[in-house]
């Protein structure tokens, strides 16, 4: 791990509703080092999308600092790279064009970089098609591609296995560890399930509803590629799992294995 | 679709042969009906001549070259009407979607001009501008000119925020938004007004050459109708319905062909 990245602090943020403010996020404090792997966990309404649509400056209007290198967050822009829970892909373009998106393939430095992502996230012969000839699974594959094409400083994923089956989440999810290890992009992760955030995170932030704020931070202190059926992850699964059980209203819409 | 649902579909529906013959079934039928009647002296010849009278008097006006010069000549109407009418309407559509202001500026009068009866015009326009070529050139591009600047205005508006978010993120530079987001996105919109916008040119061609004019297939009917010779005021509205469908025909291609990366249009 190298320096701190992302800097979170004292951050607030409420929405105006017809039955008066509500406060999204309360008080969020969080440092992210250079190459980590942060999963955020929490039931719905814990304003976990929130947070990351803060840092990826889509959403403004909040109180207390988040810098990014030590530079204010203003706006969105390709140094922080976001993956939709949806694959968000232009339909009329193919895949490798998807990637390139407003920069041309002619280029061969863009040229050469996009299909070196093509290899990446394994859709090498795929090129050509178009987003609905695609599975789910392969279409996220180029959405984070498209993400990565842009060397962003930190990627930022918001529920993107959420819409997938269960093997192809499995799947999905060694192919991110893949290129998490070949890159070392810093990555906040934000799923609402136990296990892949256990799976996946160095650290595992648990945040409560009402208002949003952080309840703890569990760290994962297992060695990569890691097994689900070994008692050491069952442990640390356990030990996120009981912070939530105190999360007073538990909404858990899809709780692996509760 | 799916090879599975495809192979259901071909199964259950008779052959693409036995299909077009189904199609012909009825118009085959009025035909023969129609030269039964006229032949046996059924029905006025005058009113309805028969089929064969109408195809002999095409195979004359076909002969003659007269049938071509005035083809060329509307065709070529049409063509720049559209042109110009869908041109300007392909622009404006572009300028009133992208920008509030100009819709704010611009948009209500248009609406008000569109309500406007091509044929309440016809006047004015040969008053300003003879019985020239310009007068019926500038009366199909006002027909063509609002399909193409509604749809337009429609397509680019419908854009889909949500790859908006994906635009903004990705640091797309706001002409990069336009080329690569807004237009594309718009092009089944734009599509279906350009082929709205060419059947209403063939239709304001009509109008303008049926009502003050020396040349083209209009023309040629209405000058037909003073000398009672009905087949070719058939002849005539055969060419347009036949123009009509060949361009629409064309038009569809180019939209098959633009719109690949849509499921619908796959087969």
């Amino acid at each position: 791990m190298g320096e701190t990245l992302l800097d979170i602090s004292n951050l607030n943020k409420s929405f105006e509703t017809a039955g008066g403010p509500v406060q999204a996020l309360h008080n969020v404090e969080l440092h992210v080092e250079e190459g980590e792997f942060i999963t955020v966990i929490g039931p719905s309404g814990c304003g976990k999308s929130t947070l990351l649509r803060i840092v990826a400056g889509l959403d403004g209007g909040y109180s207390g600092t988040v810098t990014l290198e030590g530079a204010k967050i203003n706006g969105p822009g390709i140094d922080k790279g976001f993956i939709f829970q949806e694959h968000r892909l232009f339909p009329w373009l193919t895949v490798e064009k998807n990637i390139a998106s407003d920069l041309s393939l002619r280029d061969p430095g863009v040229r050469k970089k996009v299909d070196e992502l093509i290899e990446l996230v394994k859709l090498k012969g795929f090129e050509k098609s178009y987003p609905r000839e695609l599975s789910g699974g392969m279409a996220q594959r180029v959405a984070i591609a498209r993400a990565l094409l842009r060397n962003p400083k930190i990627l930022l994923l918001d529920e993107p296995f959420g819409a997938l089956d269960a093997f192809t989440r499995a799947h999905m999810q060694t192919v991110l560890l893949d290129i998490w290890r070949t890159n070392r992009t810093t990555m906040i992760f934000v799923t609402h399930d136990i296990d892949e955030a256990v799976f996946l995170g160095n650290r595992v932030v648990i945040l409560e509803p009402r208002p949003g704020k952080i309840r703890k931070i569990v760290g994962i202190d297992l060695p990569y590629p890691r097994k689900k059926a070994t008692a050491s992850f069952q442990e640390l699964r356990l030990k996120v799992l009981s912070e939530f059980e105190k999360v007073e209203e538990l909404e858990l819409t899809d709780g692996a294995g509760i | 679709m799916s090879n599975r649902a495809a192979a259901i579909r071909t199964a259950g529906k008779p052959g693409k042969g036995a299909q077009v013959l189904l199609g012909l079934l009825l118009p085959v039928t009025v035909l023969a009906l129609w030269q039964a009647l006229g032949h046996y002296g059924l029905i006025s010849d005058l009113l309805f001549p028969t089929p064969y009278t109408i195809a002999a008097s095409f195979a004359s006006l076909a002969v003659s070259g007269d049938l071509w010069s005035n083809l060329r000549i509307s065709a070529v109407r049409v063509l720049l009407g559209f042109a110009l009418g869908g041109g300007l309407g392909l622009v404006f559509g572009i300028l009133v979607g992208l920008f509030k202001r100009s819709e704010k500026l611009l948009d209500p009068s248009l609406q008000m001009i569109r309500m406007i009866p091509s044929l309440a015009v016809v006047p004015l326009f040969i008053l300003w501008f003879g019985i020239g070529e310009e007068s019926k050139v500038l009366l199909i591009a006002k027909a063509a000119f609002f399909p193409l600047y509604i749809n337009t205005f429609m397509g680019i508006r419908s854009v889909d925020n949500k790859l908006f978010e994906v635009s903004r993120v990705l640091g797309f530079s706001r002409p990069k938004q336009i080329l690569k987001l807004v237009l594309p996105g718009a092009v089944p919109n734009i599509m279906l007004g350009a082929r709205l916008s060419l059947g209403l040119s063939w239709l304001g061609l009509v109008v303008a050459e049926l009502i003050a004019s020396t040349s083209g297939i209009g023309y040629m009917m209405s000058d037909a109708r003073q000398f009672a010779d009905t087949p070719v005021v058939f002849v005539g509205i055969l060419i347009f319905a036949v123009c009509g469908l060949l361009s629409d025909t064309a038009m569809r291609l180019i939209e098959h062909r633009l719109l690949r990366w849509k499921e619908s249009c796959k087969g």
